[in-house]
């Protein structure tokens, strides 16, 4: 039940940030919605790995047998990815701020040359 | 207008197929079998009791070292980009008397608490990654208490290519060495199960990765913050 | 356990939908930060330690910060440049 409930809200983040990526005119806007997408793809990740029931990946005992854990290899892979997307995210800002002292202005649609 | 259009007919594509994946989304009951290997034989094996903290270190090392590198590119074009059309004579208003005060007595504990949590990163939730960005927050409470302090680079870059060096060295020596590959652990003895000292490299390697991580991190943020200037600049 | 993560699954998507919707910039970053934090109490209870405190230590208060820093700088020059940016939004009046 909790997996379905969160793969429903990661695809609803993923949308919603997807939406707000293609249609907002305002630079910084669109950076939030893809902020908002990488919650919604990690969140999605990591209830792929989930098992109902199962406690976090952390063996207190040896000869702990018998308890359900659940995958720790997408959680480990969401770890590294979120650090990514901080990367990127700065990435995008910096490249934000120099369009800014470029032109003046955040509009997407003041930037003529990016037109297809 | 068409381009609305457009991104709406996409938007309803994608949302179909996500509509799709929820419906046909099963919750496991088991675990995948290379999950239950490194579940089963991971503490024995490589002494870590948190299981992520062994993938992310020693089983998928490679793809570690691999993402530090995009995240040090990261940062080198933020400091690029930044530094090419920087503002010389911006003056910043400084922080208020309470949050230079505060600042100076809780930069060191902040350092403190995120050598603690990347020192423990085989025991307990935590880590490089989590360590590096209380490190890296630390350096943000310095940087609202004086925005006009010219912090050099130097120092972060000593840091971050040692550290740098020191993790391919020592995945290197892991190949060399013990001959079972890149970035193993289990080049000096595991110790006890469960202590400080133990799970071999791991805690070297993710202190390594907490520092790296940490210097990129608050270098990303001193050059968005804005005027900073080379010591061999002045 | 599951009624609470359907409560803060919905405040998740509320708040993600107050970034797309609100006007101001600065409550759409903030919103947005918001989102990554109630997505890392809905990673905990997933039993995701780890991923949680990255989530909340970086994906939701470190880019808030940054997001933060570029504003400031795009606010300050905003000074600076107040005659180039009423001059760019007049030609583009004449334009229309």
């Amino acid at each position: 039940m909790i997996g379905t409930i969160a793969v429903s809200t990661g695809s609803l983040l993923v949308l919603v940030g997807l939406w707000s990526a293609l249609t907002n005119r305002d630079i910084i806007r669109m950076i939030v919605g893809f902020t908002i997408f990488d919650v919604g793809i990690h969140l999605i990740m990591i209830s792929v790995g989930y098992i109902s029931g199962g406690t976090a990946p952390i063996i207190s005992n040896l000869s702990d047998i018998g308890v359900s854990y659940v995958d720790p290899v997408p959680q480990a892979l969401v770890l590294t990815a979120i650090v990514i997307g901080l990367g990127i995210t700065a990435f995008m800002l910096t490249y934000a701020v120099n369009m800014y002292e470029k032109k003046g202005t955040l509009e997407i649609d003041k930037f003529e040359e990016l037109k297809w | 207008m068409i381009k609305k259009a457009f991104t709406f007919l996409m938007l309803g594509g994608l949302g179909a197929m996500l509509l799709n994946f929820i419906l046909s989304f099963r919750e496991r009951t088991a675990l995948p079998e290379v999950a239950a290997h490194y579940i089963e034989k991971g503490p024995a094996e490589l002494g870590s009791a948190n299981i992520v903290t062994s993938v992310v270190v020693t089983y998928r090392g490679l793809d570690t070292l691999g993402e530090v590198t995009i995240l040090f590119a990261a940062a080198a074009v933020v400091g690029l980009l930044i530094h090419l059309n920087r503002n010389e004579n911006a003056v910043r208003r400084e922080g208020s008397e309470i949050l230079k005060t505060a600042s100076a007595l809780l930069f060191p504990l902040i350092l403190m608490f995120g050598a603690y949590v990347f020192l423990n990163g085989h025991l307990s939730p935590g880590g490089g990654f989590q360590g590096g960005a209380i490190i890296a927050s630390a350096v943000v409470l310095t940087v609202l208490a004086s925005p006009n302090r010219k912090i050099g680079h130097t120092v972060l870059s000593v840091i971050e290519s040692i550290s740098g060096l020191a993790y391919v060295a020592l995945g290197a020596a892991g190949a060399l060495l013990v001959a079972n590959g890149f970035l193993d652990n289990r080049i000096i003895p595991l110790g006890e199960f469960g202590t400080l000292f133990s799970a071999g490299l791991i805690p070297i390697i993710y202190t390594l990765i907490g520092l790296k991580v940490g210097s990129e991190l608050s270098s990303v943020v001193i050059s968005l913050n804005g005027e900073t200037i080379e010591e061999d600049d002045q | 356990m599951e009624i609470l993560f359907l409560i803060i699954s919905v405040f998740t998507v509320i708040t993600a939908l107050t970034a797309l919707a609100v006007k101001d910039r600065v409550v759409s970053v903030l919103a947005g930060g918001a989102t990554g934090l109630f997505a890392s109490i809905l990673f905990i209870i997933m039993a995701a330690p780890d991923v949680a405190m990255t989530e909340a230590a970086i994906g939701s208060g470190l880019t808030t910060f940054i997001f933060f820093f570029a504003l400031r700088k795009i606010r300050r020059n905003d000074q600076d440049h107040s005659y180039k940016v009423s001059e760019v939004t007049n030609r583009s009046r004449e334009n229309d």
